[in-house]
């Protein structure tokens, strides 16, 4: 197996008195998906917050591509090539769609992804470049923000939720999007409700439980039962 | 005729309030910063011009050069080194912080500069005037106005189409994602903050042109920025202007009226706007 | 363990000591014209009117979160209130102040409906431009001087005891008063529902408009209560000083400055941080007044530097190290002894 490129052990994580994260270990190797599933409260987007440096962490509690990163301010760890798509798409609303991808890729970081593969990738996109982002539907919204990721270049992709509250067909698009986008070798991390979607999309999969990983392995090996277990703690 | 007079010189003279009035609407705009030691700064700037002014020979005009990098650079010293780490929910220290600042400023002055009222001299511009359909237009007021006129664009430019703008913008509706996309908060809000400064220069210099100052006067025009600001609705640089121009014309009539109600018919004028348009004459859509 | 067992209490040991203490501290305070000289007794009573604003800016501020840099609007109207009755409506100086408070209040009540739509530091600005108002009307008015200013009549002085020495007494008396009806006014409206509403709205007020506390009425009726107050404050301030001008009677340095400095440095937020406040305020001002601007640039830096590393001010910092309070407002709950 390569050296990882994100490479997690003991991460605590807290907000004020209350501990969200205990000890977590993970690993991401280079060009894998790997998808975190749990219950709601599990920590996950904790975990994500985690990593992008919005939640400051221990040092050497995240370590990416070698390199401690967990006490990084997140416009630095942005700039080591992590990029997130937050819970709830989080659009800039005083931006028109083609600000909020072009601020995406304002670090100028190299690679495969501009405002024209973009909207290759996404064509209602360029339809719709010109207006603010709050004129879109939940499932544009979705795009300009995974789009906006993506004109970054990252190395590693999180994604946090993107079906959330979405209509189903929706949803099919955005992740028959998905292995097209992590085919030029990027790696990701998938935070998913939907257990079959996340199985189907990722290699390995993390199951959490309030804090803690209750069950890992790869996602074409695990039974339903042994997930129900780990996911609900019975 | 006197009216119509009173009302031109009042437009003019707005023009100069709007110059108050938009490094505080910008850094408000961007990190919802009320600066009380906004006024100061303004003073602040006509001190500089003075030390440059007479320091190196220059005209007045030529000391912008200096004095608006200067601002610019204590701005984001300021935000920086105080400032950002006074920002976070609680609207307390900002504005205690900035109010201590204040107070710093006018009696750092005051030990240099003594109490004396000072003014640049700017030869003929000052008294140079053009003379439109029976009224007499000083060039200075002029090309104040044009000033205010090009910096507001300048600004709305900026803020719309430039990456700088961008990044404020971004930064404004939201500061943790902001950061997610590279943007370090404390290095916008800092030069943020070194924009308003050098806008606060330009208006400093054109102060200390247009009238005499002292350092006790600084709190007066931060009043006035503020009015202006409040007069047009907030977030809105054109309307900033706007509401310098009505803040100078309500003053001028009231001088017309009577000497001593210059500055009281500004405040009525201020005052009755908030009471019937609380958003101001031209409140922002996108809140 | 039945529910009969717990009882809840406001009052904590730390209180009951300093209770003792305090009466011997006011006992002091009440025979201070018995063994201070002149010029003490002076500063004395400025203290203690200097406490009073204080304390009622802090209410403002620090529980109301009213951050208000124009208090020196009530100030100064009370002391031109004072003025205006005893000159020309010939009332009794010490009755002059009660109405002047009165009036305070009054004007309060449609200041208050306009700079409310003002939010947050705006308003902080809002009250600025009212003082202005304020200020520039009074300079209007020549029957008290115009733009610059008058002193009271030697015949409404006389009024207010026979003797020069009964009437520095009496007027030290009032600021002495005046004081503790502040505190007892701040400690009043905290204790009572008001000031649960108050902490309610400071700590998060979505949820206390959820809880269905009426913010603006809250906020509204504090408010007025400070600015009836502070007008009585600022009557006594210029009957001690029997001579008023719009610069001096609005003095935004004077009236807010220090005060909130005062604030800033006790403790804002807490009963006991004006106290403390007001005393470090005047050992600094009689040590270092001499040096005259160089004191305020000082006093600036000392105000930026506790409201950035301990913006809990002095008594916040005794409060992180003990549990103590002076003046209880937290409820506690305690078990009963068993019998």
């Amino acid at each position: 197996m390569p050296d990882p490129i994100l490479a997690i052990a003991g991460l605590d994580a807290h907000y004020g008195d209350f501990q969200a994260l205990y000890g977590l270990d993970l690993t991401v190797a280079p060009g894998e998906v790997i998808a975190i599933i749990g219950a709601n409260g599990a920590g996950k987007t904790t975990l994500m917050r985690s990593i992008s440096g919005l939640l400051r962490n221990q040092a050497e509690a995240i370590r990416y591509q070698g390199e401690p990163i967990g006490h990084l301010r997140a416009d630095q760890i942005a700039a080591r090539g992590i990029a997130l798509v937050p819970e709830g798409r989080q659009l800039f609303p005083s931006l028109s769609v083609e600000e909020n991808l072009i601020i995406g890729g304002q670090l100028g970081r190299r690679g495969p992804w501009s405002l024209e593969a973009i909207y290759a990738l996404f064509p209602i996109l360029e339809e719709r470049r010109a207006v603010p982002s709050t004129a879109l539907s939940g499932g544009q919204q979705q795009m300009v923000a995974i789009g906006r990721a993506l004109m970054a270049n990252p190395d590693l992709l999180l994604l946090d939720e993107i079906s959330l509250g979405l209509a189903p067909v929706i949803i099919k698009t955005i992740y028959d999007a998905l292995p097209g986008i992590v085919s030029s070798g990027m790696s990701a991390m998938l935070v998913e409700q939907d257990i079959g979607k996340a199985l189907s999309m990722s290699q390995r999969v993390y199951c959490l439980q309030e804090g803690r990983v209750s069950l890992q392995g790869r996602s074409d090996q695990l039974s339903r039962a042994e997930i129900g277990r780990a996911y609900f703690g019975v | 005729m006197d009216w119509l007079n009173a009302i031109v010189q009042g437009t003019l003279l707005g023009g100069l309030y709007a110059l108050f009035a938009a490094g505080l609407s910008l850094i408000f705009g961007v990190m919802r910063l009320v600066n009380i030691a906004h006024g100061d700064l303004i003073v602040l700037a006509a001190y500089l011009g003075l030390t440059v002014t007479s320091a190196l020979g220059i005209h007045p005009l030529a000391s912008l050069l200096l004095v608006v990098p200067a601002m610019a650079l204590i701005g984001y010293g300021l935000q920086r080194g105080i400032l950002n780490r006074t920002l976070g929910g609680d609207l307390l220290p900002p504005l205690l912080v900035t109010f201590g600042l204040s107070v710093i400023l006018q009696n750092g002055l005051l030990e240099i500069y003594s109490a004396d009222p000072q003014k640049m001299n700017a030869g003929l511009l000052e008294t140079a005037s053009v003379l439109v359909g029976g009224i007499s237009l000083g060039i200075l007021p002029l090309a104040m106005f044009a000033i205010a006129v090009a910096v507001i664009a300048g600004l709305q430019w900026m803020f719309y189409h430039t990456a700088l703008g961008r990044a404020f913008r971004a930064t404004s509706d939201n500061q943790a994602i902001a950061q997610l996309m590279g943007l370090n908060r404390a290095h916008v809000f800092g030069l943020a903050m070194a924009l308003s400064l050098a806008v606060t220069g330009i208006a400093g210099v054109f102060l200390g042109i247009r009238t005499s100052f002292d350092p006790s006067m600084g709190g007066a025009r931060l009043i006035f920025g503020f009015e202006a600001v409040i007069i047009g609705g907030l977030g809105n640089l054109w309307g900033t202007l706007a509401g310098g121009v009505v803040l100078g014309i309500a003053q001028a009539i009231g001088a017309q009226i009577n000497p001593g109600w210059q500055l009281l018919a500004g405040h009525i004028a201020f005052l009755v706007l908030l009471a019937v348009r609380p958003k101001g004459l031209f409140p922002r859509m996108d809140g | 363990m039945s529910a009969s067992q717990y009882r809840i209490v406001q009052s904590s040991g730390a209180s009951r000591i300093a209770a003792a203490l305090g009466l011997i501290v006011l006992a002091l305070l009440v025979l201070a014209p018995y063994w201070a000289g002149r010029a003490d007794l002076r500063l004395l009573g400025e203290v203690l009117l200097y406490l009073s604003l204080a304390s009622l800016w802090n209410l403002l501020a620090g529980y109301a979160g009213l951050v208000s840099v124009g208090q020196q609007a009530f100030v100064g109207l009370g002391g031109y209130a004072l003025f205006g009755l005893t000159m020309f409506g010939g009332l009794h100086p010490v009755l002059a102040v009660l109405v002047a408070g009165v009036i305070g209040g009054l004007v309060a009540m449609p200041v208050a409906a306009l700079i409310f739509r003002l939010r947050g530091a705006y308003f902080a600005i809002g009250t600025w431009v009212m003082a202005e108002v304020f200020r520039l009307s009074a300079a209007q008015v020549s029957a008290l001087g115009g733009g610059s200013g008058t002193s009271l009549p030697t015949p409404v002085v006389q009024s207010l005891a026979d003797g020069r020495d009964a009437r520095e007494a009496l007027s030290y008396w009032l600021a002495l008063a005046m004081a503790l009806l502040a505190l007892a006014v701040v400690y009043g409206v905290l204790r009572s529902r008001n000031g649960l509403a108050l902490t309610a709205i400071r700590d998060n007020e979505l949820a206390a408009r959820s809880l269905g506390i009426d913010i603006w009425r809250t906020k509204f009726t504090v408010y007025v209560i400070v600015g009836a107050l502070t007008a009585a404050t600022g009557a006594l301030l210029f009957l001690q000083k029997l001579r008023i001008s719009p610069d001096a009677a609005f003095s935004a340095n004077d009236w807010t400055a220090f005060v909130i400095f005062i604030v800033v440095i006790g403790g804002i937020g807490t009963v006991e941080g004006p106290i403390i406040g007001v005393i470090v305020f005047f050992l600094l001002r009689e040590t270092l007044a001499d040096l005259g601007t160089t004191y305020l640039i000082i006093l600036g830096m000392f105000a930026i530097g506790v409201m950035l590393l301990a913006p809990k001010g002095l008594w916040g910092m005794v409060r992180a190290r003990s549990d103590i309070q002076l003046f209880p407002l937290r409820r506690k709950v305690v078990a009963k002894p068993k019998d």
